[in-house]
């Protein structure tokens, strides 16, 4: 077994980044404190690559597959015999694979950063926070236990407040931060509870042993039963709470769309590619106690998963934002991450959906994030969100448009590329286990092509727009992480991934079952050609089609008005009814006290002020009473 | 049994004229009253055959410290002036503490059997008081003599200099 | 010795001029009025050094001596008072004890 010490390196380069610029960075000139961000995450990446090219090349041993190693370990914090946290690097195929993923993603956003963020004065605190996340990230990916992943999970949540709150004066940025930040927290309360749950019936903290197929966790699925499921089961359905929460699954979803609000890169590292999907990650982290133990819990993952699709791809199709649009195709693409995994089984074939996920993990991060950028590459030539201000810009930004429609391409799930790869294993998966899930997944399948290329013909084709300026291409350091990105959706569908990351490490055989891809694909050309022929050109088509269905337009518009519950229920309830209450009783009950335990104190001082008057007589008569009193207690009472 | 009269004379002297000093309101007089409790008290001491002990009182106490006192009463305040005595509630809280104190007091000595050394009566005359003051074997008491003298002219340098008129700088 | 007057005489009458003089102390308003009442307490002291001399160590002459410290010392300090008061005159224009009361809260 290879030493995996230098791992350690990999998360801590952004760390010393992150205090390097967030400390001097206010001396330094823009231009170094991005590229001190970007190498140092440059550097972070090709450590992952190399680690991936040692671990996937060099540990596979015949009839185990990969084992997971911990590169390293410390105690850091030793509370008593049984309760110990510890701090590490677990080296594992999915902790591998997220390296490549974030280190890559990270590095691309950070190059890109150096052009977009041109010219804002707050400059290398952008950079400083993006080596924070990196930070955080990495350290949630490389985590041995599920105590050290919750410490980085929360240290994310404050990475991408930051980050969201970036325009800090604008106050419906603060506003969007402030709801992200309070969503996935109270997500994160399910989370520690779980993690309670879990550890106090397990006696474990750490994951080789959580999930190791004959250990004590999945065992104790056995014991004790709490309203007909048993304490495992209800214990990983508050841990997929959390993860839905940082995930952006249905009902925890309202924080993404705001969270928009934030710069582009950061939509595009934060909300597309890593953050978000660190709840398909802590579901696949645990997924053996999952499949082994509580069955039921991943029926609860893929129904949820696959609700939160259907219902984000509806509401997609309505949205004029380009970056709304994008996000609600996040939450659906997650949402089919979620569901994959929710129908798999555990060990060779019947680990598809497990294997699948990851797939689709891996490239919806590239491509994601291709879209992302290419939109903040249309968004920096014509400073506006809306796709209403935008128009015939194939014209103007030609290597944007190609990258884009790759990625539109690929999202839709065409071949070659590699969309189409990962959904359709991802169909295949869902066909094997559940129709009705599967249907659902086949329809979004279709309303994804249609809004992704409504986005696409909305932006690119169409009448050129009044513009203030001739919008023209972005430059080179914006334009070549959006061809490297590309490059990496095009060809990553080929990656053997069926004999890389499965769920008991030992690859098994797979091949393109055609009796789902054909349908598939077709079901996404469909979709292309419905968007083209109702946006291609102008035509009164679409506006026909929004007064036809005019509630459904109208709720899909408004997002389901779900929002407007959420303020209902904290404005009226929560703080009219238990904020208020509290708030009472804080300043006139505690702070009664503490005022009233002054005032006593207060008031004695002024009442025995008088013993010091000062007055020799009065000093001498007190002391003769006094030694009086203390020989007649002493000499005659006891 | 002329012994006994006299010492109950003595004491009665004493009381009677501390109870005099303590309460009369012109200053002067209980300066002399203070004087005859003195003479009393050396009187007392007479009675015990503590001739040279009664002489040093005489000497010092009614001779030099009464003389003080009168001098500095007639530096400080006009010879016809009353003094002012203390409000009737101060009165009262000390008039009952010093009760309680004496109660107890005597309480407590009263009820203890003292056992009188009935030996020989020692005759002191000068001359061993005088060799013992000095002497420094283990009857001796010359540590306290030096000590007292070192006090003595500590307490003389004290009193000049609080005592000392502060001179006024002309400028 | 004296025939038939037992210790307890010399104590009662010593432990009355005590108090007297205590109460003197916390009664009088002149600064040496207080100064004459702590000479009596002085006093009382000194006959209760020489009674038990003469009543329970006859052989032993340590009353005797301490009683001849207390005198010089009584005497000192009424000197170092009597300038104190000289002084608080000076300044004052009069020796009431209520004057003296600067050190307070």
């Amino acid at each position: 077994m290879a030493d995996y010490t230098y791992t350690l390196l990999i998360p801590l380069i952004p760390l010393f980044v992150f205090l390097l610029l967030g400390l001097t960075g206010h001396k330094m000139k823009p231009l170094v404190a991005g590229l001190i961000g970007s190498t140092g995450l440059g550097i972070s990446a090709i450590l992952s690559y190399v680690t991936a090219f040692k671990y996937f090349i060099g540990e596979h041993v015949a009839g185990t597959g990969y084992a997971s190693i911990k590169g390293f370990e410390v105690s850091w914090l030793h509370l008593t015999d049984k309760l110990t946290i510890h701090l590490g690097v677990l080296i594992d195929p999915i902790s591998v694979m997220m390296l490549v993923v974030v280190t890559t993603v990270s590095w691309m956003v950070h190059i890109y950063s150096i052009g977009y963020m041109k010219g804002d004065p707050g400059f290398y605190r952008f950079f400083s926070f993006l080596s924070l996340f990196s930070f955080s990230m990495l350290g949630l990916v490389l985590a041995t236990n599920i105590f050290q992943m919750y410490i980085f999970w929360e240290l994310v949540g404050v990475s991408s407040f930051l980050l969201i709150g970036y325009y800090y004066e604008k106050p419906s940025a603060v506003a969007a931060s402030k709801k992200a930040f309070i969503v996935t927290r109270f997500a994160d309360l399910g989370f520690l509870i779980g993690i309670l749950m879990l550890s106090f019936n397990t006696g474990t903290f750490d994951f080789q042993t959580l999930t190791d197929p004959n250990g004590p966790a999945i065992a104790s699925a056995g014991g004790a039963a709490f309203m007909g499921m048993s304490v495992l089961t209800w214990s990983l359905i508050f841990i997929f709470v959390g993860g839905a929460g940082k995930s952006a699954m249905f009902p925890f979803h309202i924080w993404l769309p705001d969270a928009m609000e934030g710069p582009t890169p950061v939509s595009a590292l934060i909300h597309a590619a890593t953050m978000v999907v660190a709840g398909v990650y802590l579901v696949a982290r645990l997924f053996p106690v999952y499949a082994l133990g509580a069955p039921d819990a991943l029926m609860v993952v893929a129904w949820v998963g696959g609700f939160s699709s259907i219902f984000a791809a509806v509401i997609a199709c309505t949205q004029t934002d380009i970056k709304r649009v994008l996000a609600f195709s996040t939450m659906s693409q997650i949402g089919y991450m979620m569901l994959a995994l929710g129908v798999s089984g555990y060990g060779g074939e019947e680990g598809l959906g497990f294997m699948a996920s990851n797939f689709h993990l891996f490239t919806h991060a590239m491509f994601k994030a291709l879209l992302f950028l290419g939109a903040g590459a249309v968004i920096h030539a014509v400073h506006t969100n809306e796709m209403t201000g935008m128009g015939n810009l194939r014209k103007h930004l030609p290597i944007t448009h190609i990258t884009f429609l790759i990625a539109c391409l690929t999202i839709s799930g065409i071949p070659p590329f590699s969309g189409f790869f990962s959904k359709d294993e991802i169909l295949v998966a869902a066909f094997h286990s559940n129709k009705m899930l599967f249907a659902i997944e086949y329809i979004v399948a279709g309303l994804t092509a249609f809004y992704m290329f409504r986005l696409y013909y909305g932006i690119f084709w169409g009448k050129d727009t009044h513009y203030h300026h001739t919008p023209h291409e972005s430059p080179l350091v914006m334009t070549i992480p959006l061809m490297v990105l590309a490059f990496g959706t095009v060809f990553a569908g080929f990656l053997p991934f069926h004999n890389l990351v499965t769920s008991d490490g030992l690859p098994f055989e797979s091949h393109i079952d055609w009796m789902i891809a054909i349908p598939s694909v077709l079901i996404g050309v469909l979709g292309i050609v419905v968007a083209a022929v109702m946006y291609k050109k102008e035509n009164p088509l679409p506006d026909k089609m929004a007064v036809t269905f005019k509630h459904l337009y109208k709720w899909a518009l408004h997002k389901f008005y779900w929002d407007e519950v959420y303020l209902f229920v904290t404005r009226k309830i929560i703080f009219q009814h238990i904020s208020r209450p509290i708030a009472w009783f804080d300043r006139h009950v505690i702070d009664a006290t503490m005022n009233g335990i002054a005032g006593i104190t207060q008031y004695t001082a002024y009442a025995i002020k008088g013993f010091q008057s000062g007055r020799l007589q009065q000093y001498a008569f007190v002391f003769v009473s006094g030694t009086v009193i203390l020989v007649l207690i002493f000499v005659y009472l006891v | 049994m002329l012994n006994e009269v006299m010492f109950y004379l003595f004491g009665a002297m004493i009381l009677t004229f501390s109870v005099l000093t303590v309460t009369t309101r012109r200053i002067l007089r209980a300066a002399v009253y203070l004087l005859f409790v003195l003479i009393s008290t050396a009187g007392v001491y007479f009675m015990l055959n503590y001739n040279f002990l009664a002489a040093v009182q005489l000497t010092v106490y009614a001779g030099g410290i009464v003389v003080l006192i009168i001098f500095s009463i007639l530096l400080t305040s006009h010879l016809s002036e009353r003094a002012v005595m203390a409000p009737l509630k101060q009165s009262i809280f000390s008039a009952l503490a010093t009760l309680a104190g004496a109660t107890l007091t005597l309480m407590t000595i009263l009820r203890f059997n003292f056992v009188p050394n009935t030996g020989v009566d020692p005759q002191l005359n000068i001359t061993d008081i005088g060799n013992s003051l000095v002497s420094y074997n283990r009857d001796g008491y010359a540590l306290p003599f030096e000590v007292i003298s070192v006090l003595l002219l500590a307490a003389m340098i004290g009193a000049i200099v609080v005592a000392k008129k502060e001179r006024k700088l002309k400028e | 010795m004296i025939q038939n007057i037992s210790l307890s005489y010399y104590l009662v009458i010593s432990t009355f001029m005590f108090f007297i003089g205590i109460y003197g102390f916390l009664t009088r308003r002149n600064l040496i009025t207080m100064l004459m009442s702590i000479e009596l307490i002085l006093n009382s002291v000194n006959i209760n050094f020489v009674a038990f001399n003469r009543y329970l160590y006859p052989q032993q002459l340590q009353g005797h001596f301490f009683m001849l410290i207390v005198i010089a010392v009584a005497a000192a300090e009424a000197a170092v008072a009597i300038a104190i008061i000289i002084n608080i005159y000076r300044n004052f224009k009069s020796i009431d004890v209520d004057n003296v009361d600067e050190m307070k809260y």
